[in-house]
């Protein structure tokens, strides 16, 4: 029993900016943890990683010691204080207290990786300049460990000034206990000195704070002396006032010389890091441990190409050939569950409404989980154990040809699972040309929300035949991922070649070593993306399912049912037994399809029916199609609905009823031409309003998603057309 | 010391030279310092992807991915074997 339990006030009653007792920066290297850790401390389910960049944005968490709340901000990985790439950009503005909308920092929690402490350092050092409150994390300890690194911690927070440090391992929780206690103290931690690892430096920083207009902290004073007065340090340029400003050039003059300064910056405080090494760490790592020979394997170059297209080969059948049972099962549920309602609610509105509607639309949809979280899991163990950087270093010289670079691999491969993440991941790509040439490929790689267009497709209409190891319909897939690889790779080079021409991309990566990926991680990860599915299922597809339903049901004739009346009665008169059964269901879906065409999606469908007729599209096709431009797999619930209150009603899945489906003078209107050109238009087209407002922000301009969404809506237009037209021919 | 005209670039996979002298004048090149790469510092050709390029640099454990391109301003004395 605590005596605060009677004062205590709603959360929502607080305001704002008192929930918290402070505010913490999680800062490290790229990929050194943080995210781990931040999640483990918060609960907060962080994306990981394992290649630098995962974290591109702030995330906020808190987490509560005793009766402190502290504000967390997990932050993208930095080498160094002086930014270089739009994600160190923001981690650096939020340490400096520059970021909009955002206090300064009351401390700093640094993510210090035990297996590699020669750059952790060299960070630690420049943050140690900012003479905040600081606590050092010194995770993965147990890699360290592993590979025969042995660390001296007291030594290690000696020549650090005393800067308390935790060894954690944040896979496992291993000495977090302690840490949060550290870290909900941090506020009131004295800083501790500054190390001079440059005398001459900090001899020029305080001749410039001397005529300064108003106090700059050291930090501050040595961006500008080794930056010089570029855009980000404009606030502390006008701090040093005019005087002063004028001195800095010179000051520089004197201390670089023709140097290039972040060159001698660098030289001079790796030579400090190196010292501080040589110290604590007692054993050099191992520069050959099994995760090296594989990587040194793998990186061959035969051997590497021909495993990364195996891998993605092997990815694509899984996703055809082990979803197919558990697909198979919802398929069938569904389908029963909606003859049952259908029988237990007799004919009638509400029961078309749950049947055809929500069951079939929703269902139709939902069926593709276990196909998205077999992709899903393949991406998430290739980020994890590392192997994404390893493409990205193989794939570096064949992306210099089309005018990128292989850091655009990763971002590339991230939009096979969503082109959402995949574009934002571009943020680690430091030039502005090579980024947005790179955004505007993201959106062609074939994202989890076309995988169940093609999927049904496919499995409709594409033999399920064995070609070699594979099956031909996984074949088929895998040739339409690679079309969008092409695609995008094409619009890159021809973006790079005329609005963005441009020197050439650079490139430099950090390559982390293989990792067995964390099955912890990988399970809440895809726990995670199973809810966001379910959700949207839930949510969007509900509505839409309902929607489309209530258009395509709507308004009804009054005089097709005395019609099928008529008929049956006629019927009854030459007819008898099966034959009988069999012309009363033909009279009645010619009466549901009579009845769908002058609903209100009909007559929509109609309308808009000329445009997409030269595609070899009925109505029913484009409506659905057009239904879909807000979000792809829309696109399936729609057909779900519509071929489920049609004539096909009967045929029992929805691929069966695609099959069925004829022209009015009884044509397939699903023939071979007409699916390739159906499939192209998907590979292209871009729907999905999330994609589009993603590039919007990225791009700080309506410019790029206006010019995505008209080129990638023509290409697929274009295609299917020429697709159809050839085929037909 | 003897330098010779040994830069990253030249080499080989498997041996390890000592960086004695970076050519910093292209912004590319003081990144890599930033990553470590500075004089000084014992790296090691780990790997290189098709034709050659890039190439896999191993420095203190960690691995760094560049381009010849780039390599070539650093100018790098051979460490011996066994060392
Ligand atoms: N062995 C071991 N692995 C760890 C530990 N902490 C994190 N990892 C792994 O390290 C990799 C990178 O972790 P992240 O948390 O994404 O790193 P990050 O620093 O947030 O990376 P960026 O956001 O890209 O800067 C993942 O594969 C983790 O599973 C640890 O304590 N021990
Ligand atoms: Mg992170």
């Amino acid at each position: 029993m605590t005596k605060r339990s009677e004062i205590r006030i709603p959360a929502n009653e607080i305001p704002f900016a008192k929930r918290s007792d402070a505010s913490i920066a999680v800062v490290g290297n790229p990929n050194s943890g943080k995210s781990t850790l931040f999640n483990r401390l918060t609960g907060l389910k962080q994306r990981i990683g394992n290649y630098p960049g995962v974290t591109v944005e702030r995330h906020i968490g808190l987490l509560k010691v005793d009766d402190k709340v502290i504000e967390l901000v997990d932050l993208p990985g930095t080498h160094s204080l002086s930014a270089h790439s739009l994600e160190e950009h923001i981690a650096v503005d939020v340490i400096f207290g520059r970021m909009q909308g955002m206090q300064k920092p009351d401390g700093i929690l640094v993510v210090l990786d035990a297996t590699n402490l020669y750059q952790g350092l060299f960070l630690v050092q420049q943050l140690i300049d900012l003479k905040l409150p600081m606590v050092v994390a010194l995770t993965m300890t147990d890699a360290a460990e592993r590979s025969g690194v042995g660390i001296d911690i007291e030594r290690l927070r000696q020549a650090l000034g005393g800067v308390p440090i935790y060894p954690i391992v944040a896979t496992t929780g291993a000495g977090l206990p302690q840490l949060r206690l550290a870290i909900a103290d941090m506020p009131s931690l004295v800083p501790t000195e500054r190390i001079v690892v440059w005398p001459e430096l900090t001899e020029a920083a305080r001749e410039l704070s001397h005529d300064a207009r108003e106090p700059l902290r050291f930090a501050e004073l040595e961006r500008l002396l080794i930056d010089g007065p570029i855009d980000a340090n404009r606030e502390f340029l006008e701090k040093l006032g005019g005087n002063a400003r004028g001195k800095l050039e010179a000051v520089r003059d004197s201390l670089f010389g023709i140097e290039p300064p972040i060159a001698k910056d660098a030289r001079i405080r790796y030579a400090w890091v190196r010292k501080v090494l040589a110290e604590v760490q007692h054993s050099a790592p191992p520069f050959y441990s099994w995760r090296v020979q594989i990587a040194a394997f793998i990186n061959r170059p035969v051997p590497g190409t021909i495993g990364l297209f195996l891998v993605m080969a092997i990815v694509f059948q899984a996703v055809f050939a082990w979803a197919t049972p558990i697909m198979d099962l919802i398929d069938a549920g569904a389908a029963v569950l909606g003859a049952s309602v259908t029988q237990a609610l007799g004919e009638g509105a509400f029961s078309s409404l749950i049947a055809d509607g929500i069951i079939a639309g929703v269902g139709s949809v939902v069926i593709f989980l276990p196909q998205i979280l077999i992709l899903f899991l393949f991406i998430i163990l290739l980020e994890d154990s590392g192997y994404l950087a390893r493409a990205a270093y193989l794939m570096d010289r064949a992306m210099r040809s089309v005018g990128l670079s292989g850091q655009s691999i990763i971002p590339m491969i991230s939009s096979f699972a969503c082109a959402v993440p995949g574009i934002m991941a571009t943020r680690v790509i430091p030039n502005r040309r090579d980024r947005i040439a790179t955004i505007m490929a993201a959106p062609f790689m074939t994202c989890s929300a076309r995988l169940p267009v093609y999927a049904l497709l496919i499995a409709a209409f594409v033999p399920a035949r064995q070609v070699g190891f594979m099956n031909l319909q996984g074949l088929v897939l895998f040739g339409l991922y690679l079309f969008g690889i092409v695609a995008g790779i094409l619009t890159a080079l021809l973006i790079r070649k005329t609005a963005l021409r441009g020197p050439k991309p650079s490139f430099a990566l950090m390559l982390p070593e293989f990792r067995r990926p964390n099955l912890q991680t990988v399970f809440i990860q895809l726990l995670g993306r199973a809810k966001v599915f379910l959700y949207r299922a839930g949510t969007v597809i509900f509505t839409v399912a309902v929607i489309v339903w209530a258009l395509a049901y709507f308004p009804r004739s009054e005089s097709i049912a005395p019609a099928v009346e008529r008929q049956q009665t006629i019927a009854a008169y030459t007819l008898s037994g099966e034959e009988l059964a069999a012309e009363y269901q033909r009279i009645e879906n010619v009466a549901a399809a009579a009845q769908m065409e002058q609903s209100w999606l009909g007559r929509a469908g109609h309308f808009v029916e000329p445009a997409f007729a030269p595609l070899g599209w009925d109505w029913r096709v484009s409506s659905a199609v057009i239904a879909g431009f807000p979000a792809r797999e829309v696109v399936i619930a729609v057909l779900g609905t519509v071929y489920a209150v049609g004539d096909e009603a009967n045929e029992g899945t929805l691929s069966g009823r695609l099959k069925a489906s004829t022209w009015p003078d009884g044509r397939k209107v699903f023939t071979l031409p007409m699916v390739i050109g159906l499939l192209i238009f998907y590979a292209c087209c871009l729907q999905c309003a999330a994609t589009l407002a993603v590039i919007r922000r990225e791009t700080n301009s309506w410019r790029w998603p206006v010019f995505a969404w008209l080129y990638m809506t023509s290409i697929g237009y274009l295609g299917a057309l020429l697709a159809f037209q050839l085929g037909s021919a | 010391m003897e330098i010779n005209g040994n830069t990253l670039a030249t080499l080989k996979r498997g041996e390890k030279g000592i960086i004695r002298f970076v050519d910093a004048a292209d912004p590319q090149v003081q990144r890599l310092m930033v990553l470590g790469l500075v004089e000084g510092a014992e790296v090691e050709h780990a790997s290189s992807a098709i034709g050659g390029d890039p190439m896999e640099f191993r420095l203190f454990g960690c691995g760094i991915s560049l381009r010849q391109e780039h390599a070539k301003y650093f100018k790098v004395s051979p460490v011996a074997a066994g060392d």
